[in-house]
C-alpha cells in the first residue's frame, strides 16, 4: 500500500491567490491565469511539511491533501448528463 | 440542421423498426401513450419486488447510464441503497445538449415509462420521493407530466411521491451537482464533490440521479428481466439506445437502436447522408469529431447524438462557433473554465476566420491541455475533447487555414445548432 499523501484542488473555492505554488514550487506551477497547476499530485514523505504548510496557508482552502488510497469503487462524476 | 423534424418518425411513415422498445407503443398507435394505452400495453410497474431484486436485474442486464456518463446503473442503485436513511431519486430530463431531442422525445411519446422507473428506483433506494426535473423552456411538457403524475396518484399507482419541476436552461445545468444544488435552493450550477449526491444531495440525503431514458429501460428491465434486455445489443454494450440524428441526413428524428452499433449504421436509420459529408460530430457539443470516410466499425460513445455535417462547411468554424457558446456557459466558479474555455474559443476563431500567428497552434494545444480535471465539474473536460477532436478531423484543414487563411467556407453561416443568448451567468440561476 501507498502512504503517500494527494494533493487536490477544488477549482470552485480557488480564487488564484498564487500561494500554494510558492509554498510548494515542487509539485504547484501556475497557469496563465494565476490558477493553480498540479504536475504530480503525490506527496511523498520529505515534501509532506512543505505540502501542509501551502494547505494551511491558502486563504480560501481550496487545496486539499488527502491520504492516497486505490480508486474507490463509488459512482464518479460524469462528463455527461 | 432541421429539428422541427426531430421528433421520431411518425408511425405510418415506416414500419415498426428493428429495436424499437421504449418506443414500441409509438410505433404501434402513432400517438403519445397516457396512463390507460401505457397501462393496457405494460401494466402496472413491479415494485413489490425483493429488496435488491431489481439492482440485481438491472446489474445484470448491463444497463448504463444514457445520459452520456455510461455508469453501471445497478452500482449506483446499490451505492445509494446501502446508504443510511431515506433516500431521494432525481429523474434528469434536463436535456441541455442542443444536439439533442431523445429525452424530450421520450417524455413526449412515453412518459409513464420514465415515471415507472422513478419510481422503481425509489422503491429499490428506499426513496420517499422522486424529483422529476426539466428546463423550464420546456413548461408545456412539464404540465403534462405534472398532470400524468397526479392521474398516477388517482389510480393508486405509486407508493412516492412525484414532482416534477422546471430549472434554468443553461448548458451545465444538467450536471448532477447542478440538480441537487437547485433542488436544494441554490443555483443551477455545478458543486464541488466530493461529497458525491450519492452520499449527500438532496436534502442532504443519499440521491440516485439517473437520465429519463435510463428510467424508462429499468422500467422494462423490471418486468421483462435481463435476459430480454440483453437480446438486443452486444455483450459489452447491451440492450437499445435512443439516438438524435440530425444534419445532412434524409431523415432527421429521434430513433432508437440497439447499442455497440456504428455511427455509420446509425446513419443509415436515419435514411443515410442527403450529401457528401465533411465530418459527423458524435456525442455532442461535449463529444468527438469523426473524419470522413467513417471508420466502418468505429462506435460513437458519449450522449446519444450524431450529427451529418455537410462537406461544404468548415468544421474549425463550426468547432469556434461551439466553443464560444461554451465557454459562454460556464457558471463562473473556476479558473480554469472561466478563463480557459473562452481562451480556447478566441484561438479557435483566429484559426477559423483569422490570419493565426505561427505561435498559434502551441498556445491552443497548451491550453486545451489545462483544461481537464481542472473543474468542479466535466465541463472544462468536455470542451478540451470537442476540440482535440477538431483539430485531428480536420488536420489537414488546419494546415491550410495556417498557411493561407480562412477558406471559403469558413465564412458561411454555422450549421450546427449553437443557442443564442446572453452568458449563462447574465441570466440568472435559480
Amino acid at each position: 500500500m501507498n502512504r503517500d499523501h494527494e494533493l487536490s484542488i477544488d477549482f470552485a473555492a480557488c480564487d488564484g491567490h498564487g500561494l500554494c505554488a510558492e509554498l510548494l514550487p515542487e509539485r504547484i506551477t501556475l497557469d496563465e491565469w494565476g490558477y493553480p497547476v498540479i504536475r504530480d499530485s503525490t506527496v511523498p514523505g520529505p515534501l509532506l511539511t512543505h505540502a501542509k504548510r501551502a494547505v494551511a496557508a491558502c486563504p480560501v482552502l481550496a487545496l486539499r491533501l488527502t491520504r492516497a488510497r486505490g480508486r474507490d469503487q463509488q459512482p464518479q462524476r460524469s462528463l455527461h448528463r | 440542421m432541421n429539428f422541427e423534424t426531430a421528433t421520431a418518425i411518425a408511425a405510418q411513415d415506416m414500419p415498426v423498426p428493428y429495436g424499437a422498445r421504449l418506443l414500441a407503443g409509438w410505433y404501434a398507435t402513432g400517438r403519445p401513450a397516457d396512463l390507460s394505452d401505457h397501462l393496457a400495453r405494460y401494466g402496472p410497474a413491479p415494485i413489490d419486488g425483493a429488496p435488491g431484486a431489481l439492482a440485481d436485474a438491472v446489474e445484470q442486464a448491463g444497463l448504463t447510464g444514457r445520459g452520456g456518463g455510461a455508469f453501471p446503473t445497478g452500482r449506483k442503485l446499490r451505492a445509494v441503497a446501502g446508504r443510511r436513511g431515506p433516500a431521494v431519486v432525481v429523474a434528469n430530463g434536463m436535456e441541455s445538449e442542443p444536439a439533442s431531442r431523445k429525452d424530450e422525445t421520450l417524455l413526449d411519446l412515453a412518459p409513464h415509462l420514465v415515471l415507472d422507473g422513478a419510481v422503481l428506483a425509489a422503491s429499490a433506494t428506499g426513496a420517499t420521493v422522486a424529483h422529476v426535473c426539466l428546463p423550464r423552456t420546456r413548461a408545456d411538457q412539464a404540465e403534462s407530466l405534472s398532470r400524468a403524475t397526479e392521474e398516477r396518484h388517482r389510480a393508486g399507482l405509486d407508493p412516492v411521491e412525484i414532482r416534477v419541476h422546471t430549472l434554468p436552461h443553461h448548458f451545465v445545468s444538467s450536471e448532477e451537482t447542478a440538480l441537487v444544488s437547485w433542488l436544494n435552493g441554490g443555483g443551477a450550477h455545478p458543486r464541488s464533490t466530493p461529497p458525491r449526491p450519492f452520499e449527500k444531495g438532496v436534502g442532504k440525503r443519499p440521491t440516485f440521479i439517473a437520465n429519463v431514458e435510463t428510467l424508462a429501460h429499468m422500467a422494462l428491465i423490471a418486468r421483462y428481466g435481463p435476459g430480454w434486455f440483453r437480446e438486443l445489443g452486444s455483450e459489452s454494450a447491451p440492450g437499445t439506445t435512443l439516438v438524435t440524428l440530425s444534419g445532412a441526413v434524409r431523415h432527421p428524428g429521434v430513433y432508437e437502436i440497439p447499442m455497440g452499433g456504428s455511427a455509420r449504421q446509425a446513419l443509415a436509420t436515419a435514411g443515410g447522408p442527403t450529401e457528401r459529408l465533411g465530418a459527423v460530430l458524435a456525442g455532442g457539443f461535449f463529444g468527438s469529431w469523426l473524419p470522413m470516410p467513417l471508420d466502418p466499425v468505429a462506435q460513437p460513445r458519449g450522449a446519444g447524438v450524431l450529427v451529418a455535417l455537410p462537406e461544404d462547411t468548415c468544421g474549425l468554424a463550426e468547432t469556434a462557433g461551439v466553443l464560444a457558446y461554451l465557454g459562454s456557459q460556464s457558471a463562473r466558479q473556476c479558473g480554469p473554465c472561466m478563463f480557459g474555455i473562452p481562451s480556447v474559443a478566441d484561438d479557435f476563431a483566429e484559426l477559423a476566420w483569422g490570419q493565426p500567428d505561427t505561435a498559434l497552434l502551441d498556445r491552443l494545444n497548451g491550453r486545451l491541455g489545462l483544461l481537464p480535471g481542472r473543474g468542479a465539474c466535466r465541463h472544462p473536460d468536455g470542451a478540451a475533447r470537442l476540440a482535440t477532436s477538431a483539430l485531428l478531423a480536420f488536420g489537414e484543414e488546419v494546415v491550410r487555414h495556417m498557411q493561407y487563411g480562412p477558406c471559403s467556407r469558413a465564412g458561411g453561416p454555422l450549421r450546427l445548432p449553437i443557442p443564442a443568448g446572453p452568458p449563462a451567468a447574465e441570466e440568472g440561476w435559480r
